[in-house]
């Protein structure tokens, strides 16, 4: 951690010439006697992503951002500035508008103590390097040969290679420093495929909190070539979907998606403290059935939601939501933690330093049970298998979600049958819990491409379940 | 503080220079600048003060037909010169590609219209709060059952951005926005909703009053409150106008170039062909004055113009950049950037005309989830509103689906209303959908 703050410091402050003399000035001029709280925020990132598209590196993109993002509270008062110029003047002028919140005040100076000991959770080494272009061009060639040469069916191919560094600095009103360094990488894989007319697409990927090679290790990408034209070929055969409530078994891995949105959402801290979420005051109450403990966990090794620290300087742990069905936490930033006399669960986030702090979701799952997945799906008689889905949507208030298949079948007589069209899935969150009868033993994480959009900020995250047999939820298909 | 127009056209000109000199054959540059107020009041007190200040910059080189491109919002001098760089060793591994390039400088926007975009709004943040509180606290007054509240924002954006590239052309223009919106919740017994309303306007003087925001947040959380699940069926369904602009974002999605030349659209190959009634008139006008998504160029510099995409219900035109016009052997429509103020002709017919015509069927008035599959036209989404019998609603619907096929949804269109006041860049009324698959309990 101390090694990670030098870094942090290399790259953040020592270029634009902030001493820590000028972190007190700012932070001096920031917090005031009617200021709870303050923090500054510094944050240097680089992406890069190519294409490649129609078999050839269609488009290549660089991203520098930079910037500073400066917070005072009083009460539940915020006033927040940034400036994307790191420059003491820049600093000051930015504590001025942020801290207009309250009159100005005297405060005395606050020493500055770097935090350390932490052991970082994913390595520091720049992912944009980790390869060669050439290497990085070859290996898109070759994840494109795999997916065409796999059937003669397959139209049309497009991948995706994405890396990004980012390194953050955090400084709170008590002069406590805290530092992060986090790779992401991600690569995913599209394709047509065409038989008789007919078109089908499908994705597949994956993702990680380390550099490229992890998509050559283990022949990953190559893996993801195969099953992005297994589910394309798949849907091809795909009938229209049933309409209308039924039992439907959730795959494991990434399907944990449900948890995510019926749950998980309405559990974010600040939701519960204004009293908008249909789990507000509900703590110590039975929200699901008693198979099922849920948790969120920032604390996985080089997982996509993971987070050494969080973007208030939090350490990432891993925090009971359900436990048996009853509902035990909320997962909460520094600001409503404080406001519901809570502790902060390590879930402040920030999509960058131009944007405020929420209480958000890291890697969010659910603990195995155990049935054989055998079992589970042996005990419909009919019903649907759900095993693929393409995203999610939650209104927290009245609790009602949507999540959409992306590859799911028929289930007669407990055999798979028949494969269906993509379709919505429509629930009430707290009551969908309640309805799960069968936890499988067979957790799994989902392969690491999660973003998760909350007030116009995204955030990379992790979902993970075993699988689950829900006795009743709607299925928006279109066969009567 | 802001800088001037002149300060952004030297860096669009510093940029294109310095990629010349690391041996570009072609380039274009984009630097933006924006100074802005975002304020969030709630329950009566202030909650959220921001000062937002953005800037970023972005730049395409050419080698020959590779390209390559990087963006920063560093704009120091080092910062600017790594981006050029970054952008020229991306360009060095990319691929040969016939297509790519600038578009041809014959179509270059010469002597554009002033499309009266800038109206910076001099609002402290006291007033800005002042009139955030105004909107949430109508909404409170309006019924007891309005309990909580997600708040009012008051937000106002003001900048100028500057395009140029080496054709020598240069374009940029100042432009502002305003967006006033509240949230409220309702509750009454176990049954707790939510629900919005906002305006947005590029001059904050057309902005409606807060009152009338608030009133309507208000109103839509308490039409919500009980709401029942229908049965499994089939039944005409109306598409109330505050959420028809996403059926038209549909249609544009399928006839993008992009989509075309990729094949993987639901209305491949249609230019031509009858995708709606003949009745429908579909047109995109980015000239218009004070419009929210105006522009007198696209995004490569070319001069936009009004057409129309669906006439008398056949497809006009696909909608293209340089890139995928040349893809598909065509010319850009000026559509680099996307599709700038959309509008389908209005019918005769109000709303209540409508439901009393269709008699009973559904009124959606929120969708969730994405629902769409761009390949098929596979139509399927999380929906709520009210169900119709007898032309006048009974009660209202949620946790039920919607499903269809959107070429077939298209094809059904039985009526667009003339209820066409809808804030935003769409201009659209509701939609009335002939039949689709209602999947609930």
């Amino acid at each position: 951690m101390s090694n990670t703050l030098t870094l942090a410091r290399e790259t953040l402050l020592s270029p634009a010439g902030i001493t820590d003399h000028h972190l007190q000035q700012v932070m001096d001029k920031l917090i005031s006697s009617q200021v709870d709280a303050a923090d500054l925020y510094f944050q240097y990132s680089r992406l890069e992503s190519w294409v490649l598209d129609d078999g050839i590196i269609k488009e290549g993109n660089f991203n520098l951002e930079q910037g500073a993002g400066l917070r005072a509270i009083s009460g539940e008062k915020t006033g927040f500035a940034y400036t994307e110029e790191l420059n003491l003047e820049n600093l000051l002028e930015a504590a001025d508008s942020a801290r207009a919140i309250s009159r100005a005040g005297q405060s005395g100076s606050i020493a500055i103590a770097g935090r350390g000991g932490l052991q970082p959770l994913y390595p520091a080494r720049n992912p944009l390097e980790s390869l060669p272009d050439a290497s990085k061009i070859e290996l898109m060639k070759q994840l494109d040969a795999e997916a065409r040469a796999a059937d003669p069916r397959v139209k049309q191919v497009t991948i995706s290679l994405v890396a990004a560094h980012d390194t953050i600095l955090v400084m709170d009103n008590e002069g406590n420093l805290a530092a992060d360094v986090r790779p992401l990488v991600r690569c995913s894989v599209n394709v047509i495929v065409e038989q008789n007319g007919r078109r089908e697409q499908a994705n597949a990927g994956g993702g990680s909190r380390t550099d490229l090679h992890y998509f050559v290790e283990e022949q990953r990408g190559l893996g993801y070539a195969r099953e992005a034209v297994r589910q394309a070929l798949v849907n091809l055969e795909a009938v229209d979907t049933p309409a209308g409530a039924m039992t439907v078994v959730l795959g494991p891995g990434w399907p944990g998606i449900l948890l995510h949105e019926a749950v998980g959402h309405g559990l974010e801290g600040d939701f519960n403290r204004k009293g908008l979420s249909a789990f507000s005051n509900r703590i110590g109450e039975q929200v699901a059935s008693p198979l099922c403990t849920i948790v969120d966990d920032g604390a996985l090794p080089k997982r996509r939601g993971s987070l050494t620290i969080d973007d208030e300087g939090t350490p990432g742990q891993n925090t009971v939501l359900i436990e048996n069905g009853i509902l035990k936490g909320y997962m909460q930033d520094k600001f409503n933690a404080r406001l519901m006399g809570m502790q902060t669960t390590g879930n402040g986030r920030r999509e960058s330093y131009a944007h405020l702090p929420l209480p958000r979701m890291t890697n969010t799952y659910m603990l195995p049970g155990e049935q054989d997945p055998g079992e589970i799906l042996g005990s419909v008689k009919n019903g649907l298998y759900a095993v693929n889905f393409a995203g999610g949507q939650v209104d927290i208030t009245s609790g009602k979600f949507v999540f959409s298949l992306s590859e799911a079948y028929l289930i007669e007589d407990g055999k798979i049958t028949a494969p269906v069209k993509g379709a919505t899935l429509i629930g009430n969150g707290p009551e969908v819990l309640t309805r799960v009868s069968m936890v499988g033993n067979d957790l799994q994480l989902d392969p690491g491409v999660g973003t998760c959009g909350k007030d116009g900020q995204s955030v990379p995250v992790g979902v993970g379940q075993p699988t689950l047999k829900v006795d009743e939820i709607t299925v928006g298909g279109t066969a009567l | 503080m802001s800088p001037s127009i002149e300060q952004l056209e030297q860096m669009v000109a510093d940029l294109l220079a310095e990629a010349r000199k690391l041996g570009a054959s072609a380039a274009d540059a984009a630097v933006s600048r924006s100074a802005g107020l975002s304020l969030t009041v709630r329950m009566g007190e202030t909650e959220t003060i921001e000062h937002t200040r953005d800037q970023g910059l972005g730049i395409t080189v050419f080698f020959g037909q590779r390209k390559g491109a990087a963006s920063t919002t560093d704009l120091s001098p080092a910062a600017i010169r790594e981006a050029v760089s970054k952008a020229c060793t991306i360009a060095k591994n990319t691929s040969e590609d016939d297509c790519t390039g600038l578009a041809d400088a014959a179509l270059m926007a010469k002597d554009y219209p002033d499309l009266d975009l800038h109206h910076p709004w001099p609002i402290s943040p006291d007033e800005a709060m002042q009139t955030a509180l105004q909107a949430e606290q109508a909404a409170r007054d309006l019924d007891p059952r309005i309990s909580n509240s997600e708040g009012a924002t008051l937000s106002t954006q003001s900048g100028s951005f500057i395009y140029g590239n080496s054709h020598g052309f240069v374009g940029g223009y100042p432009t502002s926005h305003h967006t006033l919106s509240c949230v409220v919740l309702s509750e009454d017994g176990d049954c707790m909703q939510r629900d919005y309303w906002y305006d947005t306007r590029r001059d904050w003087r057309k902005l409606a009053t807060p009152e009338s925001i608030g009133r309507q947040a208000a109103q839509r959380a308490l039409a919500k409150l009980h709401g029942r699940q229908l049965g499994t069926r089939q039944a005409p369904v109306i598409f109330r106008a505050d959420i028809a602009p996403g059926l038209l974002r549909g249609l544009t999605g399928a006839i993008r170039g992009h989509a075309q030349y990729r094949q993987a659209s639901f209305l491949l190959d249609s230019l031509g062909e009858q995708i709606f009634p003949d009745w429908v008139e579909i047109r995109e006008d980015p000239l218009i004055p004070q419009g929210l998504s105006s522009a007198p160029f696209d995004n490569e510099g070319v001069a936009t113009r009004p057409k129309s995409l669906i006439g008398n219900g056949r497809l006009e035109t696909y909608i293209l950049d340089s890139y995928s016009a040349r893809k598909l052997n065509m010319q850009t429509t000026g559509n680099a950037g996307g599709v700038r103020n959309l509008s389908i002709d209005s019918g005769s017919m109000g709303l209540d005309k409508m439901l009393q015509e269709m008699g009973s069927g559904l009124l959606v008035t929120e969708l969730m989830g994405q629902g769409l599959n761009p390949v098929t036209g596979d139509y399927s989404r999380g929906a709520a509103g009210f169900w119709v019998e007898n032309g006048e609603i009974q009660y209202p619907v949620e946790e039920i689906t919607i499903a269809g096929n959107m070429k077939e949804m298209f094809r059904q269109l039985v009526a667009v209303g003339n209820d066409d006041d809808i804030p935003g860049s769409v201009r659209t009324g509701s939609w009335w959908i002939e039949n689709m698959t209602i999947a609930g309990s």
